[in-house]
């Protein structure tokens, strides 16, 4: 909402600087987003009235103007069109600032000689002035302005750009924003009660209103005017209006458009020789009522729309635009006004299905009183015969199917201690809220205080409503700073919070950098996790009304994220990349919310590893991103198994699922090349992938102490010769089951020459030690041969000599 | 006797004066103090000496082999300072090390982590909630009914559930309020939770604007909470994450679910509230947006808004590192670049 300082101080006398009401409103909630100085650097730009043009003796556009200032006469070089004697115009002497007309750059004006005649000044144009971006004729002056007077004595202005907050239309206005600098400054808000002569037949007896829906419109005044005069508004209107953001077009609009400023009423006028039967009714629209808005759209309604027709058809859409079968014409000679109140919801709504957001719709979608109608009626009836000649019918019509009382609040004194803490005695209150008009009454019972709304504010309803109108008036400021002192919650941690964090910190350890990725994905990118290009994955859930096509699903992995986000680092070629993220995958349950499942997703890559002069880093492989996984859950304090896996994402034969007491909690494994082109990485890339929810569940709080033994181990290493087909684990548990075995590391894996065909060569190191005493050779052998027996007997296991 | 032990002492002290080098020394050592040297022979011997010869033979030897054995420690460690200084052995120390692949957390998560502290320290707790919502938690709770204008500033990401009939609409979480709501209808005061997460707008992206950001949300709840303890809370709070010299600025603003509402700014760090680029010449920067519960709300979830007051507020994550670190471009968070991730 744009605000002229000259026209608040029609209703308030403002005597502090622009700056001071702007941190003022700003600090009472209306924020003051920006100032703009009209007419500040207007130093040397006068008020001056053209006597005589004459003909340019070297230039057939140009003509040489001859300007009274009052005190003297100047003659200028001019080239602008509308040049008529008699016209009050800016005058700019030289030194004055003024923007360049053709660069848009701010100038000082030098004396000049123009096709050989010198020229001391300019007459301006808007541009040059900086009021708007009009270039093509000077700027005209009324002719009530006084000669010679500095410009900016009588057009200068502060406009202040206010955010007003959605609970306060009643702000959309200037009188409610001087009723908020008054409450500020301690001043009073005067308003002129509108008054006009009515003459010839009634309102009545020409025209008829009937509210079809009063839930939807509670309210709808009328004032008829006759011998109507379309022509320009006059100038000080019309800068209102600029000043306001808003262009001038005739005179009935302008005031329409000036009273919705002025008090935040919406109004519109209606053709009344085009209104059919002379007959108003509000209604709801019916399903694909066809309907022309002002603005030349062809238009299809719904019946959740509420429109004004006449006695034949829709002639506007309530509260959001008229038609133009009733459009205010250079011939209109009647006119119907209309000042009503709709319901909120349904204007909010209907401007939204039709895309169409107006000044109107603005402020009613926030919810007008109903009190305002009336008032904004006469105020513009009064300018319609100011401004146009013309003449009123007797009466109103008044239809208020919605009358309310207004509103009263029981508050006290206590409230306002309970919720702002600040002790403020009920006289301090009273005098408070009385500033803002609420009318305020002492019960005389204890702190209480009876409080009566001001009609105007449609959103204050309670006591914390009222509460925050005293904490405005005193400012937020002046409460005091404490710090909470109220009891404790019971002490409450979330436990997968703690998990999902010491998750990061492992994975960070491990050398991981984290990433976050969109929430959203597409259906492409969920598709390339398949090697055959097609979905495999649980059923999504798709946005309604998709941004784009990249952002349609909720993912349900978090792979499609990280590969994008590793092939996006490909480029830094000289380093391995280790990303993981953790976040929440989105699977589609029915009727009910998705379900969101935490997981961890990481990936490993170097196709060219870091170079150092000592050699380079060993490239990345299964086995580098196994011990990833391996150090996560040893550190989490959770024991899993690696099975062979046959994940899609992945390449078979290089590929685990990781499990934990028998249920499948992630995979890890390569990248299946056909994905990976898919992606466009031209590395080998490793997944690792994990349900951490599941994790979780199997996490292990509960640590426990072994006592270090005393006694020393021995060492065997073996080699043995197995068959292919039989995997380390089965021999490594075979070896670990032996109660004297401390641990077992493989420490060499061979196949090839020297080795039989089918069979491959494990060289182990097994570690003896006891708890209770030093082992003896003797005792060693026997559980050494032991294992060997039971390896040979289990899977043909022997040693290799 | 004795004077062999003299003699040998003499004779060992003699040579141990010319050697230069450490095996020389341990050649010595073996020859004097070894096991089948005299010396050693002659301290086996004592036993066949007459009791007063044993004990003046074997006093003396005792004493000298102490001072060649002393003598042999301080010759030992000098000579292997000439060998440990010689410079044959000496590193170019300004080769580079091996490098140690380190991870990092996302900027995001560092912060999170940091706010969450600060209020964990307060006496918060953590709680979080789902990303996507009942269309009733991220709106009609909290005072925004259907075709209320104050949705006007939530750009909503709907989800598809038109097809299904009878589903309740759900939405991408707006904000995270809808937690407040959450907790409230499942716990009773005393509460004072915090609650970080994604939330999600629809809305064009560009340096300022992202339709994915993370929040910081706030909520106490017990009998006699008020806006003096919120003005306390976010203080602390703002001179923790921005600095001790910060000012901070509380001033009425508007949101449905609160009253009175409350917006929290601190002075600009660029300009120290003189007025420049980064504060829209204005000197102070929005951080959030605050207020007392507003009583509906309370009373929504069952909590007498007559006997129970609190207070609520909640912030952009990334507007912290963004004004902390002057990023320019917020799309740089998700866009994942190392080159970015890696500076902090």
């Amino acid at each position: 909402m744009k605000v002229s300082l000259k026209w608040l101080r029609d209703y308030v006398p403002v005597t502090e600087a622009a700056s001071e009401i702007a941190h003022k409103l700003t600090m009472a909630g209306l924020e003051v987003e920006g100032m703009q100085v009209i007419g500040g650097d207007w130093k040397n730009i006068f008020v001056g009235e053209i006597l005589a043009i004459n003909p340019h003796p070297n230039a057939d556009r140009l003509r040489l103007a001859t300007v009274n200032l009052g005190s003297k006469q100047v003659t200028v070089v001019c080239g602008a069109p509308n040049l008529t004697i008699g016209d009050k115009i800016a005058f700019a002497e030289v030194g004055a600032e003024l923007i360049d007309g053709h660069t848009g750059q701010k100038a000082q004006l030098k004396p000049a000689k123009i096709r050989g005649v010198v020229s001391e000044g300019m007459i301006c144009s808007e541009k040059e002035l900086g009021i708007s971006g009009t270039h093509e004729g000077i700027l005209v002056l009324p002719q009530s302005v006084q000669l010679g007077m500095l410009l900016a004595d009588y057009m200068g202005d502060t406009i202040l750009d206010i955010a007003v907050t959605s609970n306060r239309p009643d702000c959309m206005s200037v009188i409610g924003v001087a009723r908020e600098v008054a409450a500020q400054t301690d001043k009073q808000v005067s308003v002129r009660a509108p008054a006009y002569a009515e003459e010839g037949p009634a309102i009545h007896s020409l025209a008829a209103i009937e509210i079809k829906a009063p839930d939807l419109c509670p309210r709808y005044c009328a004032s008829l005017i006759t011998g109507v005069k379309i022509g320009p508004s006059p100038s000080w209107l019309q800068q209102r209006l600029l000043a306001s953001g808003m262009r001038p077009i005739n005179n009935v609009v302008d005031v329409t458009n000036y009273v919705m400023l002025e008090y935040g009423q919406p109004l519109h006028a209606f053709d009344f020789k085009k209104v059919q039967d002379h007959r108003i009714e509000v209604r709801r629209a019916q399903e694909g009522e066809p309907f022309k808005t002002l603005d030349d759209i062809d238009r299809k309604l719904t019946k959740d729309m509420l429109v004004i027709a006449d006695g034949k058809r829709a002639v506007a859409v309530a509260g959001i635009m008229g038609g133009q079968s009733t459009e205010v014409t250079d011939a209109t000679a009647e006119i119907l006004i209309e000042s009503a109140t709709f319901n909120a919801a349904v204007i909010h709504r209907g401007s939204l299905a039709l895309n169409l957001r107006t000044e109107a719709s603005l402020r009613f979608e926030k919810g007008l009183s109903r009190e305002l109608p009336l008032i904004a009626l006469k105020r513009a009836t009064q300018l319609m015969v100011e401004l146009t000649g013309c003449r009123v019918a007797k009466g109103i019509i008044d239809v208020y199917p919605g009358k309310e009382d207004s509103k009263q609040i029981l508050f006290s004194a206590w409230e306002v201690k309970r919720l702002l803490g600040v002790d403020l005695s009920v006289d301090e209150i009273i005098r408070t809220l009385e500033k803002l008009s609420f009318e305020c009454e002492s019960t005389g019972i204890a702190e209480e205080i009876l409080v009566t709304v001001p009609w105007w504010r449609t959103d204050v309803t309670n006591k914390a409503d009222l509460t925050e109108e005293v904490a405005r008036i005193i400012g937020y400021e002046s409460i005091p700073t404490t710090m909470l002192s109220s009891s404790l919650p019971e002490p409450q941690t979330l436990p997968m919070r703690s998990f999902r964090q010491k998750t990061q910190d492992i994975m960070v350890h491990c050398g991981f950098q984290e990433i976050i990725t969109y929430s959203l994905t597409s259906m492409e990118m969920l598709q390339k996790l398949s090697p055959k290009n097609e979905y495999i994955g649980p059923q999504p859930v798709r946005t309604a009304h998709p941004m784009s096509r990249e952002l349609e699903y909720l993912r349900t992995s978090l792979r499609p994220g990280i590969l994008a986000t590793l092939v996006r680092n490909q480029r830094y070629k000289e380093a391995t990349i280790n990303l993981f993220e953790i976040g929440k995958i989105f699977l589609y349950k029915e009727k009910d919310l998705p379900e969101e499942r935490e997981m961890l997703c990481a990936v490993l890559s170097s196709a060219q590893p870091k170079l150092f002069w000592r050699g380079n880093a060993d490239p990345v492989d299964f086995y580098v991103a196994k011990g990833v996984v391996e150090t996560l859950l040893s550190q989490l304090g959770i024991e899993a198994a690696f099975n062979p896996g046959d994940d899609a994402s992945l390449l078979s034969g290089r590929n685990a699922v990781i499990v934990v007491d028998g249920d499948p909690v992630g995979v890890l494994g390569e990248v299946h090349p056909r994905v990976a082109r898919a992606f466009d990485i031209n590395d080998t890339a490793y997944l690792i992938e994990i349900d951490l929810e599941k994790l979780f569940s199997y996490r292990n709080d509960v640590k426990s102490y072994t006592p270090i033994s005393r006694y020393p181990s021995t060492i065997r290493d073996i080699a043995l010769l197995v068959d292919v087909a039989v995997s380390y684990e089965q021999i490594r548990k075979v070896i670990a089951a032996s109660p004297l075995v401390n641990q077992v590391i493989l420490f060499d894996l061979y196949s090839g020459e020297q080795v039989p065909q089918g069979k491959k060569s494990l060289a182990i190191r097994i570690i003896y030690q006891s708890a209770e005493h030093t082992l003896t050779d003797a005792e060693v052998d026997e559980v050494h041969k032991e294992i060997l027996d039971i390896l040979n007997h289990e899977f043909g296991v022997t040693l290799r000599s | 006797m004795l004077d062999k032990v003299e003699w040998l002492a003499s004779q060992a002290f003699a040579d141990l004066n010319k050697i230069a080098n450490l095996k020389d020394l341990e050649d010595w050592r073996v020859r004097y103090l070894g096991r089948k040297s005299d010396f050693s022979q002659i301290l086996r011997s004592l036993s066949a000496l007459s009791p007063d010869e044993r004990r003046v033979v074997g006093a003396r030897a005792n004493d000298l082999k102490v001072k060649l054995e002393e003598t042999l420690t301080q010759k030992k460690s000098s000579l292997e300072d000439v060998v440990l200084s010689s410079s044959a052995e000496a590193l170019d120390v300004t080769l580079p090390g091996r490098p140690v692949k380190a991870g990092r957390l996302h900027p995001v998560t560092q912060i999170l982590n940091e706010v969450c502290d600060i209020f964990i320290g307060m006496g918060f707790q953590v709680a979080e909630g789902p990303q996507v919502e009942w269309e009733y938690y991220n709106f009609e709770a909290l005072n925004m009914p259907a075709d209320h204008a104050a949705r006007d500033s939530f750009a909503t990401l709907w989800m598809d559930y038109e097809s299904e009939p009878g589903h309740r609409p759900m939405l991408l979480r707006t904000h995270t309020s809808p937690v407040q709501v959450r907790v409230m209808e499942r716990t009773r005061p005393p509460i004072r939770i915090i609650v970080p997460g994604r939330v999600y707008r629809y809305e064009a992206t560009d340096a300022t604007h992202e339709w994915m950001f993370n929040q910081i949300e706030g909520l106490a709840i017990d009998t006699n909470i008020t806006l003096a303890d919120l003005k306390g809370t976010l203080y602390e709070f703002a001179r923790s994450i921005f600095g001790k010299d910060r000012k901070v600025r509380f001033r009425c603003d508007y949101f449905p679910f609160v009253e009175p509402g409350v917006d929290m700014a601190i002075d600009c760090f660029m300009c120290a509230g003189a007025g420049c680029r980064l504060c829209g010449y204005t000197g102070w920067i929005e951080i959030m947006g605050a207020g007392m519960v507003h009583p509906d709300v309370l009373r929504r979830v069952g909590i007498d808004p007559d006997v129970y007051s609190g207070f609520a507020f909640g912030m952009g994550v990334e507007r912290i590192p963004i004004l902390r670190y002057g990023i320019d471009d917020i799309r740089l968070f998700f866009g994942n670049d190392l080159k970015f991730l890696q500076q902090f």
